[in-house]
């Protein structure tokens, strides 16, 4: 003899310890309102089929934000809109567990748009709850991308129109025609009826889940007495009289019973497979202090511009790629024109002993000039005693300042003279390395190899180094 | 009419006074109190008497758990386990409107919305 008792689903906390405050036996939601309904109906459907321990629940932000204080699952609060990528990560990481997605209209179909349309158009194999009351019910009563026409809110106080505000979006409608998903129906929370026939659709959405069968998006069209600034009842007898005319209800798509299940390979970012990805497992590079000739201390702010294309923003990288390895703090940011080819770009490297504060360079202790609008534009920049190198091929004229050290290099032509004009921000590292005290030939010539991993561009790009070496060694001298 | 074996017990603390489990309740035998609880609200409570046991109230209710609804009280009231003894016992109903019950083995008041407290044989 089994005993039918209808009681506080074991999926739900017993106390709501989480909730903050001294009432922790209710839930935070207004009376009346439609979350707590279908958070009993999902509850109900995990626990009956033994996975409410395997499961994970996104809430979003709105009023169900703190859906964590109450389910006895795994819980993560996403950003606003962003439920469906978080899930995303959840199930591929964990492919075994029950991830639901759970968001109100403005969480979803606003700010969410663009992840819940993605996630559905990968088809997912998540189950997302979609919570519409045509209101934002947490802000205070604005309008939602739901909101009907002629409704009022705090935010269309003369009610939503056609002209300013467009129409209500249906996202049943708009999920159920993407190819992926493999179940969408809209269902509502008004009567006795209506809400035995949510229940099951609460229970096929999870159920779906269960037998690996992709994504499934359940719209609910839920109450909410507070911002529609009606009594509970009203709100249903709302629902069904106005808010379902505007949504209709029923099934989008159904295809759960065509469809393979998917196959689905944990993807895992553990500890050790971070630096292989990032092929640092091939990279066992490391030098002691003792090993490096460098400068005791070291703070170098470096500006280098040029022309898109001149590997103006390479040379940067390679700074800190080389500063790394010779245990120093490093910065890089980029700054360049929309443009991949022509334009003018340049970026800012900060190498230091110190931890570095803010990445920006805009006094920079070396400036590297590719092209003369950079030593134009930047020249005034460089602090006094600084030093300037500048490619003597292509810049016409010599920097104005008489209180930093000149250093013309005809980079361009030695590189053209080596066989390749694109290797000329080589030379000007070579140059770098024979000239300052922070690059040690040793490390850039271990680190090159790295960078560039085709031997025939490794050959060309050492002499170039070389070259530059020498020259910046001169200097020096 | 319809049989009127069911048993709902409301947990006056968790309940909200929205008034959904009276409207939907078909056979009538729910209504709100005038009293409050200590959170403020006028609770549901039960007639004392008629229910049979569908459940409706149950799904109606926004409160996770506001509402316990033994569908067939006489099976309920047989495999119950004393909660003190830990052996099967026997319930007896002594207040339907408040939902208490006493505990045959332990004497005990039993509170009958404090449904996640309790254990029933399978």
């Amino acid at each position: 003899m089994s005993v039918k008792i209808l009681g506080k689903s074991a999926a739900f906390y017993d106390t709501y310890e989480r909730r903050p405050g001294s009432n922790q036996e209710q839930t935070h939601y207004c009376p009346g309102c439609g979350h707590g309904i279908l958070h009993k109906l999902i509850a109900e459907a995990l626990l009956d089929y033994g996975v409410a321990e395997n499961s994970v629940f996104i809430s979003p932000v709105g009023c169900s934000v703190f859906a964590y204080y109450y389910f006895n699952a795994g819980n993560i609060q996403a950003a606003h809109g962003r439920a469906p990528a978080v899930a995303t990560g959840v199930k591929r990481a964990l492919p075994e567990s029950i991830v639901i997605s759970y968001q109100g209209d403005g969480d979803l179909a606003a700010i969410g748009g663009n992840e819940i349309l993605h996630a559905a158009n990968r088809g997912e194999a998540m189950t997302v709850f979609f919570v519409n009351n045509a209101i934002y019910g947490m802000t205070g009563g604005q309008m939602a991308p739901t909101t009907l026409i002629g409704q009022k809110t705090t935010t269309t106080p003369y009610g939503r129109t056609l002209q300013n505000e467009g129409y209500p979006i249906r996202m049943a409608e708009i999920i159920s025609n993407l190819e992926s998903p493999v179940y969408v129906e809209r269902v509502m929370m008004a009567d006795t009826r209506s809400i035995n026939a949510a229940r099951k659709a609460v229970r096929k959405g999870i159920k779906n889940q269960i037998e690996k069968k992709g994504f499934s998006f359940i719209e609910v069209l839920s109450t909410c007495p507070t911002g529609w600034k009606m009594s509970a009842p009203q709100s249903q007898e709302w629902i069904k009289t106005t808010l379902s005319e505007n949504f209709p209800l029923g099934v989008y798509k159904d295809v759960a019973d065509q469809v393979e299940p998917l196959n689905l390979e944990q993807n895992l970012a553990t500890p050790a497979r971070v630096p292989k990805l990032l092929g640092l497992d091939q990279d066992n590079m490391s030098f002691d202090d003792s090993e490096m000739k460098l400068a005791a201390n070291i703070d170098q702010e470096i500006k280098i511009s040029g022309f898109g294309g001149q590997g103006v923003l390479s040379l940067g990288i390679w700074l800190s790629e080389i500063g790394m390895r010779e245990n120093l703090e490093v910065s890089w940011i980029p700054s360049y024109g929309p443009e991949m080819r022509g334009g003018t770009a340049n970026c800012h490297v900060k190498l230091s002993n110190r931890s570095i504060g803010s990445p920006l360079v805009t006094h920079p202790t070396i400036l590297v000039a590719m092209n003369r609008p950079s030593l134009e534009k930047f020249e005034e920049d460089v602090v006094e005693g600084g030093a300037i190198i500048w490619d003597s091929t292509l810049i016409d004229v010599e920097p104005a300042r008489k209180d930093i050290v000149n250093i013309p290099v005809p980079a361009t032509q030695i590189a053209k003279e080596i066989g390749n004009t694109r290797i000329s921000n080589v030379v000007l590292l070579g140059v770098l390395s024979g000239f300052s005290d922070f690059l040690d030939p040793m490390v850039v010539q271990r680190v090159l190899p790295l960078i560039f991993k085709k031997k025939h561009l490794l050959e060309i790009n050492l002499k170039a180094f070389q070259k530059g070496l020498e020259l910046g060694k001169e200097i020096n001298n | 009419m319809a049989k009127a074996r069911g048993l709902v017990a409301v947990n006056v603390e968790e309940c909200k006074g929205c008034r959904l489990c009276v409207e939907a309740c078909p056979v009538d035998v729910l209504h709100l109190t005038n009293t409050f609880n200590t959170h403020g609200y006028s609770p549901a409570e039960y007639d004392g008497e008629g229910c049979t046991g569908c459940g409706i109230c149950y799904y109606a209710c926004p409160e996770p758990g506001a509402i316990t609804v033994y569908k067939n009280w006489a099976e309920a009231q047989e495999a119950y386990i004393c909660q003190t003894k830990k052996v099967p016992s026997r319930l007896t109903v002594i207040d339907s409107v408040k939902g208490l019950a006493q505990c045959e083995a332990c004497g005990q008041e039993v509170i009958l919305s404090n449904f996640s407290n309790l254990s029933f044989a399978e």
